[in-house]
């Protein structure tokens, strides 16, 4: 029965693409030989479009999946293996469940060919789940857990941006060098948090450093108050250098507002923050977080061929692109160029020609598709958030102390992984 | 010891927000029998009136303590006069849905104009920095919002246990139908006070903005930890809501402080007490039992 109505709905779509080819006189799809499924590509956006993570992506990578479709077109123009690309997107508000009826829908209904962004960890694994069973391309963006290539890989499942090991690498490994050795660890306790903290214990030891404190802070945080935990990391001993705070979002704003409140920097703790995006820095303000390391996967003011994404994003959005921002755009692109270079949108072709790839765009640097768990790699980059007086832009918030290189910056293949 | 002191101050200033809340919920359901799902949405708009005056008018915190709560008494009024007053005969289920879906709409109107990114709002110049107590040195901010807190609680209870219009909220709200066979008119007094007990969430709202984060939903995760604190404190007590406010701020600074090998314990502890306190008194601590038929 499903089936059959499934043959039904191909069936349908390709003759009303039939017919709009035959009103447009005919396109590179009409020649006979379907490539494209229906003659068209439907990239689906499924993200929060309007809760906590809704600024950090949400439908501002509505609109970067939207440019990386118009440059792609541009270029191609007439040559492209077809010119019928839309975008779909839909709320999936952080829930799990949600995520996968809106995927399943996605795919099945609205004739999406790929997914990309889902943020939150939870609803990020349910949609790889989803893509296994149908067959279909997923590219994660914005959700951090590193089992996406771990246990919970899959062959059509890809995580592009970042991950926990990279944000603990990145920070965990070069705060121990350069700010101080002893560590403090406030986490949220629930998935994310836990994996964080091991993430960032793992990275610190490695170093050389020592976490003499860690605790996991209520989640949510009903109180929304963090001061026993800060009071704590001041008379530990001996007292931490770094307070590395895992909180995100709203919590993140509590914890450094408070940090602030009880003068933590001035009694000799820094504060290194385990996930942060520019749009959190522009509502803390600079001042607020002035001198605090991070690892950002990539920073709009970087260079000049960033800056002027940066400056078309912000033409059309209003705002200066987050790197997730600029990672939806970017897979978008990559996921174009592979149907354009393999002559298909079928799926199995798009992994085969994705897998392996080396690719250099305005988000990846050194950037490459790894056969062995599809965890996209590329160089990261470790940020210190500047000084109010020296901050002369909206938008420009930090500086970049250090390019971690691509190889170094994820970790390797996981032994769990089995594609 | 100093530990000790410290965390337990630090709950006195929790404490000193959930009793400004619960304070505001008890004494609307003590005289409309209103659940006020919106109060969350209001201590919300608290903050966002604080950070929209500052932003976009430059007017102070200090200036914004008196107007902010001024403003959302009038809407609350106004709220009470054309809607809830409608409902207040029909079963209390009735307004609480419809204080839920205040608060929805609330909610997604300050979302729709500011996102949900938090806004910046930082501590008023003459409040940074921190007092020195000798045993250790606390937030200057801090001390204020307690000493605050504390006066304003302890000016409701004299105005309640001193004035006409306290004496008249006190009747209605323990005895109902016999103040009203007194004569007296207790209709009169609804609207009030329903917009005082808005005025008291958007006073903990602005007081909330320098330290916690500003957006639409700071108030959503709140409300339910109210909400037990007025179950503990005894339904439509006014002392009740007040004790059980700092007390559980305090028993939650505790549970954070000294078994923080057990987040687990410092996330439910509220509702282990309420659970706790309702088996052992089920009107609430400093509730009255409902009078049998």
């Amino acid at each position: 029965m499903v089936m059959r109505r499934t043959v039904g709905l191909v069936a349908a779509a390709t003759a009303t693409a039939l017919v709009v080819a035959g009103c447009g006189g005919g396109g590179p799809q009409s020649d006979g030989d379907e490539k494209v499924t229906g003659g068209a590509i439907v990239l689906g956006v499924l993200n929060d479009q309007s809760g906590a993570y809704s600024e950090l992506s949400g439908r501002n990578s509505v609109t970067a999946v939207e440019l990386a479709i118009a440059d792609f077109q541009a270029k191609y123009g007439d040559r492209a293996v077809t010119t019928d690309i839309s975008v779909r997107s839909a709320d999936h508000q952080n829930k799990p469940d949600l995520a996968n009826s809106k995927a399943q829908e996605m795919y099945d209904r609205q004739g999406v060919d790929l997914i990309l962004d889902v943020p939150t960890s939870s609803a990020a694994l349910r949609v790889a789940d989803v893509a296994q069973e149908k067959r279909r391309l997923y590219f994660n963006i914005s959700a951090a857990t590193t089992d996406l290539t771990g246990k919970s890989c899959n062959k059509y499942t890809f995580h592009y941006a970042y991950d926990t090991y990279m944000l603990a690498n990145g920070t965990g490994r070069t705060t121990t060098e350069q700010v101080g050795r002893n560590w403090y660890i406030l986490y949220p306790n629930y998935a994310f948090g836990q994996d964080m903290e091991k993430s960032f214990s793992a990275a610190i030891a490695d170093a050389g450093g020592r976490v003499v404190g860690k605790d996991g802070a209520p989640f949510p945080n009903t109180s929304g108050d963090y001061s026993s935990y800060l009071l704590k990391a001041a008379t530990l001993d001996p007292k931490p250098d770094v307070l590395g705070t895992m909180q995100a979002g709203a919590e993140l704003v509590n914890v450094v507002k408070q940090y602030n409140e009880f003068a933590l920097r001035d009694k000799g703790v820094g504060l290194a923050v385990g996930l942060m995006f520019i749009t959190d820095i522009h509502s803390l303000t600079p001042a607020a977080l002035a001198g605090t390391t991070y690892t950002d996967a990539w920073y709009w003011n970087f260079d000049q061929q960033n800056r002027e994404f940066a400056d078309r994003f912000q033409q059309e959005t209003g705002t200066r692109p987050s790197f997730a921002h600029a990672a939806n755009y970017s897979a978008a692109t990559q996921y174009l160029e592979a149907v354009q270079a393999a002559g298909t949108d079928d799926a199995d072709e798009i992994v085969a020609e994705l897998e392996g790839k080396e690719v250099n765009d305005v988000f990846l640097r050194n950037g490459k598709i790894r056969a062995e768990d599809h965890r996209v790699i590329h160089d990261a980059y470790l940020a210190q958030v500047k000084p109010q007086s020296e901050v002369t832009e909206e938008w420009d918030y930090v500086r970049i102390l250090d390019t971690i290189p691509a190889e170094e910056a994820f970790r390797a293949p996981s032994p769990d992984c089995t594609l | 010891m100093t530990a000790f002191l410290q965390s337990t101050f630090n709950g006195l200033v929790s404490g000193a927000f959930y009793a400004l809340l619960a304070l505001g919920l008890a004494v609307i359901f003590g005289m409309l029998r209103v659940v006020n799902f919106a109060h969350g949405a209001f201590y919300m708009l608290g903050a966002f009136g604080a950070y929209v005056l500052l932003a976009e008018a430059g007017v102070p915190f200090w200036v914004a303590l008196a107007v902010v709560p001024l403003a959302l008494a009038l809407l609350g009024m106004a709220l009470e006069r054309a809607f809830i007053h409608r409902l207040t005969r029909l079963d209390p289920l009735y307004n609480f849905l419809l204080t839920f879906g205040l608060t929805l709409i609330l909610q997604d109107l300050v979302k729709l104009r500011y996102g949900v990114q938090s806004s910046p709002y930082e501590v008023p110049a003459g409040l940074r920095g921190s007092v020195d107590f000798g045993l250790f040195d606390f937030p200057t901010y801090r001390v204020f919002i307690l000493g605050f807190a504390v006066a304003v609680c302890v000016g409701v209870w004299w105005a309640l246990a001193r004035t006409r219009v306290g004496m008249v909220v006190r009747a209605a709200t323990e005895r109902p139908e016999l103040t009203r066979a007194l004569g007296i008119n207790v209709g009169r007094w609804i609207t009030p006070v329903f917009g005082f007990g808005i005025a008291l969430a958007g006073l903990a709202g602005v007081l909330a903005a320098p330290m916690r984060a500003v957006n639409p939903l700071m108030g959503a995760d709140l409300i339910i930890v109210v909400f037990a604190v007025v179950v503990i404190g005894g339904l439509g007590s006014i002392f009740g809501s007040v004790a059980a406010g700092f007390g559980i701020g305090m028993v939650q600074a505790w549970a954070e402080a000294y078994l923080s090998a057990f987040p687990i314990v410092a996330q439910t502890i509220v509702f282990i007490v309420m659970a706790a306190v309702l088996l052992w008194r089920p009107a609430g601590l400093f509730g009255r039992a409902e009078a049998p038929a």
